[in-house]
C-alpha cells in the first residue's frame, strides 16, 4: 500500500465519505426494496449524471447543481405516478432516458467536459476533494436521521400502506421525503461508484440484508453493516491491489449477497 | 325500522352516494353507528359493502353526503388513534417482509397520532397487553410470516388495539381462513364487544356464523335496504328471502 497517499488524507477522505454513504445507503436500501422502489435509485441516477452534466457547463459546483436537479426530478417522479395514472417504473423510465438524452446533448455542444463527466459514470472515490466529504458525511447523516426519526411511520405504511392511512398522518409528505433522500443519496453515491452502479449500493446490502434477517431491526442492523462492508472494503482492496474502487465495492457487495443466500438456505 | 337514539352516535353517514368513474356504488344511504353497537353490514358481490366502509374511515370521499365521526365533519377529524380499522384481505401483506409480530404492532402504536404519545416502557407494556387480548403473547417475538393466516389477523386486531380504539371496523377480515379459526375470531369480536364496550363495524359475506354475536344490521344493496336492529332482521322478508332465496348472503366463498 502506498504510504505516502494514506497520510496525504486521502485514503481517510476516501473512507470518510463513503462509510457516511454506506449507511444511508443501508437504511435507505431497505425500504426502497420493500416497496419496490429499487429502480427508482436507477432512475434517479440517471437524472443526477443530467444534473452533472448541467453544472459542468454552467461552471457552477456539479456536486450541488446535481442534487437540486435530482431533488426537483424524484419529485417529479412521484407526480408522474400519482397524476398521469403511470406505473412506477414507466415513470423512471420517462425521467431516466430524458436525463441521459439531457447529458448526451450537453456534452455534444460543450465538449470541454466530456472527460470530467466520464468521471461519474464510474465514480472516483480516491479523487475526492476535502469539500465533498464534509458534505457526503453531512448529508449522509441528514439521510440517516431522516429514516432514524421517521422509522415507525415508514415501517407501518410499507407493511400496511391502507391502514397507515388510517392513522391521521400525511403519508404523502414521507413518500416525498422518501423520495428526496433517495435523490440525495444517489448523488453521493454518483460522485463514489459512478452511474452504471449506484442502483446496486443502495440495493445489493439490503437484498443481502433480507436473506438472514428474522425481524425489522435486524434488517437495518445488517443491511447498514454490509453497506459499510462493501463500501469500506472495496476501498481497501481498491488500494492494495489497485483496481477501481466501484468495481471492488460492487464485486464486495454481491459476493457477500451471495454467501447470505447461501447461508440462507443451508440454515 | 326503529332508530332509537340509545348511546352516542359514534359515525353518522349521510345521504352518501358514490360512483366509480360513472357506475354507481353507492346510492343515498344513510347509517348510525351507536357506542357500543356490534353492526353487520351485509350484502351481495358489488353491493357497496367495502366502499361504504371506506368512506366512513375516509380512504373514499363520497361524490354526494356527509360523514361524522364522534360527532365531527371527517374532515375536521383528528382523534385517530380512537379509531381501529382493518382492511379486506389484510393479512395479504408481502410475505418477504421481515418484520416481527412486536414490530407490527409498535410501528402502528408509535405512529398514530394520539395527545400524549406512549414512552419506550408503556408500548412495550401495550403490546404485551393488546397480545394477550388475542392470546398471542407468546409469539410476540415470531416473524409475522411465519403464523398462520387466523395468527395473522388476530396480530392485527392486537395492533388496532393497541391504539385503545373505540370503535372497530372490519372488511371481511376471515377471508381465507379455515372455519375453527374463523369461529374463534369471532368469539373474540363478540367478548370485545360485551365485555370492553368496543363498538364493532363489520363488513361480511357470512351472516351465518356472525348472527350471533351481532346486535345491528345493515342491508346494502347499492341502496340501504334494511338497518336496524339485529332481532327484528330475523323477523323480516329480507331475511327468510336470505335464509331460502339461495341469496349469496348466507354463506359465500371465494
Amino acid at each position: 500500500m502506498n504510504g505516502e497517499l494514506i497520510f496525504s488524507g486521502l485514503f481517510l477522505r476516501a473512507l470518510l465519505a463513503g462509510g457516511g454513504l454506506a449507511l444511508a445507503c443501508g437504511l435507505l436500501g431497505v425500504f426502497l426494496v420493500l416497496r419496490r422502489d429499487a429502480m427508482i435509485s436507477h432512475g434517479l441516477s440517471h437524472v443526477a449524471f443530467a444534473g452533472v452534466a448541467l453544472g459542468l457547463a454552467l461552471n457552477l459546483m456539479p456536486l450541488i447543481f446535481s442534487i437540486v436537479v435530482c431533488l426537483a426530478g424524484s419529485l417529479l417522479i412521484l407526480r408522474l405516478k400519482e397524476q398521469a395514472r403511470l406505473p412506477g417504473d414507466t415513470a423512471i423510465a420517462l425521467l431516466s432516458s430524458g436525463g441521459l438524452a439531457l447529458a448526451v446533448f450537453l456534452m455534444s455542444i460543450k465538449k470541454d467536459f466530456g472527460a470530467e463527466l466520464m468521471a461519474y459514470l464510474f465514480g472516483d472515490i480516491l479523487a475526492i476533494a476535502p469539500s465533498e466529504v464534509y458534505l457526503a458525511v453531512g448529508l449522509a447523516l441528514v439521510v440517516t436521521a431522516g429514516i432514524l426519526l421517521n422509522l415507525s411511520r415508514l415501517v407501518f405504511m410499507t407493511f400496511d400502506r391502507e391502514a397507515a392511512l388510517v392513522s391521521g398522518f400525511s403519508l404523502g409528505r414521507l413518500d416525498r421525503l422518501l423520495v428526496m433522500m433517495t435523490a440525495v443519496t444517489i448523488v453521493l453515491g454518483l460522485r463514489i461508484v459512478g452511474l452504471l452502479l449506484v442502483t446496486g449500493l443502495t440495493v445489493i446490502p439490503a437484498a443481502s440484508a433480507l436473506q438472514l434477517a428474522r425481524n425489522f431491526r435486524q434488517t437495518l442492523l445488517l443491511s447498514s453493516f454490509f453497506s459499510l462492508l462493501s463500501i469500506l472494503g472495496g476501498i481497501v482492496l481498491a488500494y492494495v491491489f489497485n483496481l477501481p474502487a466501484s468495481a471492488a465495492i460492487i464485486f464486495l457487495a454481491l459476493l457477500i449477497f451471495s454467501l447470505s443466500h447461501l447461508l440462507k438456505r443451508w440454515r | 325500522m326503529t332508530m332509537e337514539n340509545k348511546t352516542e352516535e359514534i359515525i353518522r353517514v349521510e345521504g352518501v352516494s358514490f360512483s366509480y368513474d360513472g357506475v354507481p356504488a353507492l346510492l343515498d344511504v344513510n347509517l348510525s353507528v351507536h357506542r357500543g353497537d356490534f353492526l353487520a353490514i351485509i350484502g351481495p358481490n358489488g353491493s357497496g359493502k367495502t366502499t361504504l366502509l371506506k368512506i366512513m374511515v375516509g380512504l373514499l370521499k363520497p361524490g354526494q353526503g356527509r360523514v361524522w365521526l364522534f360527532g365531527q365533519p371527517l374532515e375536521a377529524f383528528k382523534q385517530w388513534h380512537k379509531i381501529g380499522y382493518i382492511q379486506q384481505k389484510a393479512t395479504n401483506f408481502d410475505p418477504i417482509f421481515p418484520i416481527s409480530v412486536a414490530e407490527v404492532i409498535a410501528a402502528s402504536l408509535n405512529s398514530v397520532s394520539r395527545p400524549v404519545k406512549p414512552g419506550r416502557g408503556q408500548v412495550r407494556n401495550k403490546i404485551m397487553e393488546a397480545l394477550q387480548t388475542v392470546g398471542l403473547e407468546t409469539e410476540a417475538g415470531r416473524p409475522m410470516n411465519s403464523l398462520s393466516g387466523g395468527q395473522q389477523q388476530r396480530v392485527l386486531i392486537a395492533r388496532a388495539l393497541s391504539t385503545e380504539p373505540e370503535i372497530l371496523l372490519l372488511d371481511e377480515p376471515t377471508t381465507g381462513i379455515d372455519y375453527p379459526s374463523q369461529e374463534n375470531f369471532y368469539d373474540l369480536l363478540g367478548k370485545l364487544n360485551k365485555q370492553k364496550q368496543l363498538t364493532i363495524v363489520l363488513v361480511t359475506h357470512d351472516y351465518g356464523i356472525v348472527n350471533r354475536h351481532v346486535n345491528r344490521v345493515a342491508c346494502l344493496n347499492q341502496k340501504l335496504v334494511y338497518h336496524g336492529e339485529h332481532s327484528e332482521f330475523c323477523q323480516s322478508d329480507r331475511f327468510r328471502e336470505l335464509l331460502h332465496g339461495g341469496h349469496h348472503l348466507i354463506s359465500h366463498r371465494h
